[in-house]
């Protein structure tokens, strides 16, 4: 798959942003006053921002509105009502909080559950699609969450909770990736399969349908960004994962919390790079790639 | 509404004849033709006569060679591909604004241009590629199956049938209700052994595939190999003195 910049972008900032209002959700005290305005300043800059950067890649960006209409069968629909739905829960929750210092934990509660369902269902736009067997696994839906958690953890500078969530997360993240490396050959889709034509004997794709590239090629068939993968890989954990539970670990100090967390989201957007790069779509099958 | 209907009162669709389409891309081309110069934003092409062309194609013609097992020649298979009209159709059901459906009527996958945000991901839930984001307009493109056409009265009648359909010189695309166990592509499936494209995607496509027919084996009978021993293979004389020396060299 094509990893497009506004996507990854997205899923890593939001991602962080929705993972740091489930940890202000559910403290039992919230930072009040100016510190509270910091940190829902900052969870609301990741969470709106990475929902901003989402429209971007968007033919008609201004016709966005109508994405809220089919929750009823639509991940990507879902998705949209459930983050506006955090924000706004979060937005009136943190209000209180920051100008009246009152902590109303009810409100608190439900933003931070509504947060972890905005992040399952993005989860779930990739985990839904059959055409992309890597993605379509329980896996990837854990491995958001895990990290959102993570990460609003390490944001929200909860040292005991960031580096068990970030172990766990490092663990689910090494299984995904172990188990993505089969999926498709698991799926059972191949050239064959595609054109039907396998029962009669070694299927090879001669010719494409046009000498050029197209919209399909573009989209779905990256090859390039494979070959550095496993050496990426590497770079992705020591980076979300290692740093950050070293600084964690040396005594505490502002400029190591600053490191941790930039080391973190450079290395989930290294992640979620190559959970694009590395994804197969079965289309490329019929053009003889992967 | 982006769920799927649960029955549809027919199943149109097209027949493809793997076996006759001789892979002259005339379907491509009338196909554009028709769905530039009609319904909905038309297909844009991009930097069509410079170095790197590129446009939108509601049917592409792919090309596979297969190596039958038994060894004989390898065969050619041209491969026409467009929307299958799924009964499961994945793109329908993952749309976000409404834009995409399935018609009750007659089971058509459409999109309703004026609804849609572009954001690709009918194109990503289609295991076949048919879904293809025009780049000028911005909005998802596929096959109507010329809806167009195929109910317009303005046109005579022979011409109520998907312009690939009408254009084929060859006879290898056909156009019916696969719905109706009588209907012509019906019977032509059931006699021809019509095929699904990757069926365990779980997508029920409409659209069928006819596979190219076995091809006549003839034996190898070489009446004039007797006729033909192999003269002697070893060098004589001068020459197979000079092979001789040649080698101990």
């Amino acid at each position: 798959m094509h990893p497009a910049r506004s996507i990854i972008l997205f899923t890593t900032l939001s991602g962080l942003g929705f993972g740091l209002l489930v940890w202000l959700g559910i403290d039992a005290q919230a930072p009040t006053g100016w510190v509270g305005f910091i940190f829902f300043v900052i969870a609301y800059a990741l969470a709106g921002g990475g929902l901003m950067a989402s429209t971007f890649h968007l033919g008609h960006p201004e016709r966005a509105i109508k994405a809220f209409s089919q929750w009823r069968s639509s991940w990507l629909s879902r998705e949209g009502i459930a983050a506006v739905a955090t924000l706004i829960v979060m937005g009136i929750y943190g209000f209180f909080l920051v100008v009246f210092g009152l902590q109303i934990s009810l409100l608190g509660w439900i933003g931070a559950a509504l947060a972890l369902v905005t992040v399952y269902t993005t989860s779930m736009i990739y985990a839904q699609l059959k055409t992309v067997p890597r993605w379509n696994t329980p896996l990837t839906s854990a491995l958001f969450i895990c990290f959102a958690l993570a990460g609003g953890a390490l944001l929200s500078g909860r040292v005991l909770f960031s580096v068990n969530l970030l172990v766990i997360a490092a663990i689910i993240q090494v299984i995904w990736w172990q188990q993505g490396d089969n999926r498709f050959s698991e799926a059972g889709s191949t050239l064959a399969s595609a054109t039907g034509l396998g029962q009669i004997g070694q299927v090879r794709a001669f010719e494409p349908p046009h000498t050029g590239t197209n919209y399909l090629m573009d989209e779905f068939m990256h090859v390039v960004g494979r070959k550095h993968a496993l050496k990426l890989r590497g770079i992705a954990l020591i980076l979300m994962v290692g740093v950050p539970i070293l600084c964690l670990l040396l005594p505490f100090n502002h400029l190591f919390a600053l490191l941790a967390v930039v080391s973190h989201l450079i290395g989930v957007y290294v992640s979620r790079w190559l959970f694009f790069a590395e994804a197969e779509h079965v289309v490329g099958l019929y053009y003889g790639k992967r | 509404m982006t769920t799927l209907p649960t029955s549809t009162e027919k199943k149109l669709g097209l027949v493809i004849d793997l076996d006759t389409c001789v892979g002259c891309h005339a379907c491509v081309v009338s196909c554009k033709g028709w769905n530039t110069e009609n319904y909905g934003a038309p297909l844009s092409d991009q930097d069509p006569y410079g170095a790197a062309p590129k446009g939108t194609f509601l049917n592409r013609v792919h090309s596979y060679e297969i190596q039958p097992e038994r060894g004989s020649a390898a065969q050619l298979i041209h491969f026409p591909k467009s929307c299958l009209h799924c009964e499961d159709a994945p793109c329908v059901t993952v749309c976000p604004t409404g834009a995409s459906y399935k018609r009750v009527e007659d089971g058509i996958v459409l999109v309703n241009e004026s609804d849609c945000i572009g954001c690709g991901l009918c194109a990503w839930a289609c295991p076949y590629g048919a879904r293809e984001m025009d780049q000028a307009e911005g909005v998802m493109k596929k096959c109507t199956l010329c809806v167009d056409r195929i109910y317009n009265e303005n046109l005579p009648e022979e011409d109520r049938q998907p312009a690939c359909v009408r254009t084929c010189p060859a006879g290898a695309r056909h156009f019916g209700d696969l719905g109706d166990p009588d209907s012509a592509v019906s019977k032509l499936v059931a006699e021809r052994g019509g095929m699904d494209l990757m069926p365990e995607q779980g997508t029920k496509p409409v659209n069928k595939y006819l596979p190219p027919r076995p091809k006549d084996e003839i034996e190898e009978i070489d009446i004039l190999a007797p006729f033909l021993a192999p003269v002697a293979e070893e060098p004589k004389g001068f020459l197979g003195w000079l092979d001789k020396t040649l080698e101990r060299l």
